[in-house]
């Protein structure tokens, strides 16, 4: 007859952890190439408008950002509170936007510069007049493809 | 001197390496998609545009002023009564008078002052889209049976499209009320 020890020695046995570096390793690869590195660091407030007929912009190879909207808070003192461009990483004016398309474009291989858009990221606050002459410059260097970033709309209006 | 055996090493703190690489990505992602109204421009010249003849049963005037408010054709309107209204001028099902003549013949005219809001504007641009996006999908569900964005060639989306073709002309803003 066997010995049942009572109480004693009878710990649960250690699951191992062996297994657990290699899903990690699968977890961080999948948000390693998720990732979008912020590549610009917004300085002005942007909050998308809200619409339905949304469409998705494919290659992000083939969009140059334009932001346009208040100063955030930190920037208030230097810039003041009116709508601004921002290009890249700093306030721009109308008359830059010309030479940053051109800049984005040499970046695309040739036959691909046809079909680069221009995002408009656009506070839902902003006047239109500011739009208008963004609009204006850019259907003057013909840049006619255009994508006003939104927000999809929950729900009707 | 005696050949001694490599130390195996501890991988047990691999995972906490990893867990750190992982938290650091977790972090900084940012899945934001790129989602927004696409909109072709006109091209620009400096020659004012040619005199159009245009019967005014087919133009379908939208103007948004520095309130935000709507005027179309001359009335007020509500922007969530804008789409249907949109639609019946388009597709003209009773054949009245004042609307228009054929589909392909219809042109929406929208103005804006420079002190309307954007939010405004692309409520009431997403509006308009939204309404051929709505007649494109019943004209394709007569003709094949599916959805505008289910047809299965550019032939078939290009005959619905030809159909009701979305013009939508926009003029210079007046200078109302920009802050």
């Amino acid at each position: 007859m066997g010995k049942f020890s009572k109480g004693k020695g009878r710990a649960t046995p250690k699951i191992s952890t062996a297994s657990l570096p290699d899903i990690i390793f699968i977890l961080l690869f999948f948000f390693m190439v998720v990732t979008v590195m912020k590549d610009s660091e917004l300085k002005v407030d942007v909050n998308y408008p809200e619409a339905t007929e949304l469409q998705k912009l494919e290659k992000k190879s083939l969009v140059s950002y334009i932001y346009v909207g208040k100063p955030k808070a930190n920037y208030e003192a230097a810039y003041g509170s009116a709508p601004r461009i921002q290009l890249n990483d700093a306030f721009a004016e109308i008359d830059n936007i010309p030479l940053f398309l051109e800049k984005e474009k040499v970046k695309v291989p040739e036959q691909q510069r046809g079909l680069i858009t221009a995002s408009l990221r656009v506070d839902k606050d902003v006047t239109m007049g500011i739009v208008t002459d963004v609009k204006t410059k850019l259907r003057k260097i013909n840049q006619l493809k255009v994508n006003y970033s939104s927000r999809l709309r929950p729900g009707e209006l | 001197m005696a050949r001694r055996e490599a130390p195996e090493i501890n991988a047990g703190s691999m995972a906490d390496i990893a867990f750190l690489l992982l938290i650091f990505f977790l972090v900084t992602t940012t899945i934001d998609v790129d989602k927004g109204i696409t909109v072709k421009l006109p091209p620009w010249s400096d020659e004012p545009p040619p005199e159009m003849k245009l019967n005014s049963r087919n133009v379908y005037s939208v103007l948004v002023n520095a309130n935000d408010q709507l005027l179309v054709r001359g009335e007020p309107m509500e922007p969530r009564n804008l789409r249907e209204n949109t639609k019946i001028f388009i597709a003209n099902p009773k054949g009245l008078a004042n609307m228009a003549e054929k589909p392909n013949k219809a042109i929406i005219s929208l103005k804006n002052d420079r002190g309307t809001s954007y939010k405004a504007y692309i409520q009431v641009y997403n509006e308009l889209k939204a309404a051929y996006r709505e007649l494109w999908d019943t004209e394709a569900e007569k003709l094949f049976g599916e959805k505008y964005e289910g047809l299965k060639t550019i032939d078939q989306k290009r005959e619905v499209r030809n159909a009701f073709p979305l013009v939508i002309s926009e003029a210079e803003p007046t200078s109302f009320g920009e802050k």
